[in-house]
């Protein structure tokens, strides 16, 4: 009898254990295209948000001379620029019936001293279309007019606060409606270069903050003998990677200079928003920052790509949307206007929708286009039906659409249940419907804490208001049981001791 | 025959229902050692108010309410990845290192003249986590009547229950050996330094015992290869 029941219980707990043995494993490889992340970081298979609709190629453009290394994209309305930098040249595209065909080449300013470019990184216009080219080698940036003519340009500042020891390199620009130029220049690493409009340097802002740790400080400082002092790097801040200005005047930043931990402690900000003074507002109201993948190392091989993204060019879209793209892995973020991923895709490789050295990235409308350096190619993207939907609905959400942005969500949920936002987006028009279960079903789906508590206490309210009397009359149960509890006590305790009493005056 | 047989049941049954009333009394007695510590501890074996009995039951209240916990609380307290939980090996999580430390307390406070055995010890430890069954097992409930911004109530709870413990787990080391509270502190230190060592024993015992085998196994195969 014993032995059996022995038996019976060591199979119950082996059976209630099997499930754990055989757990599934997800391995994390980069199998997937297109994904989003989950609440606990994991990756999410999800539909395209973004197909390649065309791929310009030299081929394609019918270039002589082939791309060689070209570095930036820069849209201005329908016209994309393309900075060729090995050839020192700037291509200039045109968009007609969905196709890129060349418009013409420019490689030269008439009037400039020199006329031509010398390592051209980066191209921006201004609002009279007015072209700006970060010429590097040239130490200047060089400004023309439509024709090409040359207008001025802005060299390396007098000023004391700019070390006039070492050369100006523009290397990134941007300009903003009033004219004003910002450089973002190799080996300066007191922030961007600010010009006025008229050429005058106007100071540095949005210095990239110095990082070490106390064990770097402690071992260079106090450790560490003069010899191997002088070998080793100042901690000095770090230039940016690239800057994109968006239409409300803010300048997006990328930077990849920073250490792994710093980025999972969320100091290192990969992606900046830099107000007129230079200081980061960027919006994070995700459980993660917007850091591009979570996961870093992927796959066993030794050729796998190991460590955090590298995310060499940002662009913004409507409604401040922003994409960012990362060389590591060949792929690209979209984040919103909180700092929450809409989606990423990509891949390494050589195939179309494929990148192995992306570099630059630029949208019109919603379309991205991302340019490869190395294989000198230049790929459309278009939005699918699901990436036009997280769009609408979004957009729907910013103008105070509530209940459209919910059935804008709901149809991207048959699309894609893993989609934290569709959650929380259906979650909020019910709240507004005051219908508080099913808002707090869908915000404990999307794992929304702050969501729920609200949705959660005028549930409780209105539980309250309609339960109160039970309430009240349960707590008056409670109450009147306890005292005659205590009451019954005292008395068994206060005839007990009179008897007790009585007895001991009897001896 | 069958009156002896008869009494026989009977005594046993009698005997069983003290033994019953007797561990249910030891377990009463957790709530006195929680809220007289000194004395409590003092008592718990000196005098025999506690028992082993209640001291697993004890440790297992402890290993179930923090299980409950991690799958029931609201999930705006504790967000656990509940798909990758393995109940089992939480609760080993717990449970090991507790016994590792009861054993190198022992071990350690045997050399340090303390007065307490290995079945003292442990009851102790057990009785002292009785504040955490106490409070965490209602604060499941809690959770679910709160909001996340009124989490603070849910963490002072929290808080205080777990202070209590390791409140507790002080004096009964203290009581349980005789030790006053410097020596009680050193000797803390030093069970955590010894658990480590054990640990660090285990796994040099492991690795040294899977490399005698993989050698016996590859030796057993060489000879097979051999004689074949």
């Amino acid at each position: 009898m014993k032995r059996r029941s022995r038996i019976l219980i060591l199979t119950l707990a082996f059976v209630l254990m099997l499930p754990q043995l055989a757990g599934a494993v997800n391995d994390g490889t980069n199998s997937v295209y297109t994904y989003n992340f989950d609440y606990w970081g994991e990756m999410m298979e999800s539909p395209d948000a973004y197909r390649v609709e065309e791929t310009v190629t030299s081929a394609s453009l019918g270039l002589e001379v082939p791309m060689n290394a070209p570095q930036s994209l820069y849209v201005d309305g329908e016209t994309l620029y393309v900075v060729d930098r090995g050839n020192n040249r700037i291509l200039e595209l045109a968009r007609k019936d969905g196709r890129f065909s060349l418009v013409r080449i420019i490689d030269r300013v008439r009037g400039a001293e020199p006329e031509t470019f010398n390592y051209p990184n980066d191209i921006a216009a201004d609002q009279d279309g007015n072209l700006y080219v970060a010429d590097t080698n040239n130490n200047r940036v060089v400004v023309m007019d439509r024709d090409l003519n040359y207008l001025k340009s802005f060299v390396k500042p007098t000023d004391t606060t700019f070390d006039q020891s070492s050369d100006f390199l523009p290397n990134k620009l941007v300009v903003d409606s009033a004219g004003r130029v910002f450089i973002n220049a190799t080996n300066v690493n007191k922030g961007l270069v600010k010009y006025e409009a008229d050429g005058t340097f106007a100071g540095f802002i949005g210095a990239n903050k110095v990082t070490y740790n106390l064990w770097d400080y402690i071992w260079k400082n106090f450790l560490s003998t003069k010899e191997q002092r002088a070998q080793q790097a100042a901690f000095v801040p770090t230039e940016y990677k690239n800057i994109y200005i968006d239409r409300d005047g803010f300048i997006y930043a990328t930077n990849i200079n920073f250490n792994e931990s710093e980025l999972l402690g969320d100091a290192a900000h990969p992606i900046r928003r830099l107000n007129s003074l230079g200081n980061d507002i960027l919006i994070k109201n995700d459980r993660y920052p917007p850091i591009g993948d979570l996961y870093w190392t992927e796959g066993l091989q030794a050729n796998d790509y190991h460590g955090p993204s590298k995310l060499f060019d940002i662009t913004v879209l409507e409604d401040d949307v922003y994409a960012a793209v990362d060389r590591m892995r060949g792929r690209v973020f979209g984040y919103d206007s909180q700092g929450i991923m809409l989606w990423a895709f990509g891949t390494r490789g050589s195939m179309e929708g494929s990148f192995n050295g992306a570099v630059s990235i630029e949208h019109i409308g919603t379309d991205l286009i991302v340019l490869d350096e190395f294989a000198a190619r230049i790929a459309v993207f278009k939005t699918t039906e699901y990436g036009q939907m997280i769009y609408r609905a979004n957009a729907q959400y910013t103008r105070g659409d509530y209940e459209g942005s919910a059935e804008t969500w709901k149809e991207v949920q048959k699309l894609n249940a893993n989609y934290p936002l569709a959650y929380i987006g259906i979650g909020r028009a019910l709240m507004r419907q005051d219908d508080f279960i099913g808002a707090m079903d869908n915000f404990k789906k999307a794992h929304s804490r702050v969501n729920y508590s609200k949705a959660y206490r005028y549930y409780r309210q209105e539980w309250m208001e309609q339960n109160i009397w039970w309430v009240a009359v349960i707590l008056l149960v409670l109450v009147i049981l306890l005292i005659s509890r205590a009451v019954i006590r005292k008395t068994k305790w206060e005839v007990s001791e009179h008897d007790r009493r009585k007895a001991l005056s009897r001896h | 025959m069958t009156d002896v047989r008869l009494s026989a049941g009977t005594e046993r049954n009698e005997g069983r229902a003290a033994g019953f009333s007797r561990y249910l009394a030891s377990l009463k007695y957790a709530l006195y050692v929680i809220t007289h510590p000194f004395d409590g501890f003092w008592d718990l074996s000196r005098e025999k108010r506690g028992s082993m009995a209640a001291a697993h039951t004890i440790l297992i209240l402890f290993l179930l309410t923090y299980v409950l916990k991690l799958m029931y609380t609201n999930f705006q307290f504790i967000m656990v990845p509940i798909q990758y939980i393995n109940i089992y090996q939480r609760m080993a999580s717990l449970a090991l290192p507790f016994l590792v430390l009861c054993v190198a307390n022992w071990a350690l406070t045997t050399l340090f003249d303390g007065k307490g055995r290995f079945r003292d010890i442990y009851m102790g430890m057990c009785y002292a986590l009785t504040p955490y069954v106490l409070i965490q097992l209602p604060c499941i409930l809690l959770s679910h009547i709160l909001a996340y911004d009124e989490a603070e109530f849910y963490n002072v709870l929290i808080s205080i229950s777990e202070i209590w413990c390791a409140f507790l787990v002080f004096v009964a080391l203290m009581e349980i050996h005789d030790f006053g509270p410097g020596k009680t502190l050193i000797s803390i230190i030093a069970t955590v330094i010894g658990a480590m060592v054990i640990l660090f024993l285990v796994l040099v015992f492991f690795s040294l015992l899977s490399d005698a085998y993989a050698f016996f196994a590859s030796l057993y195969r060489e000879i097979q290869f051999r004689l074949n």
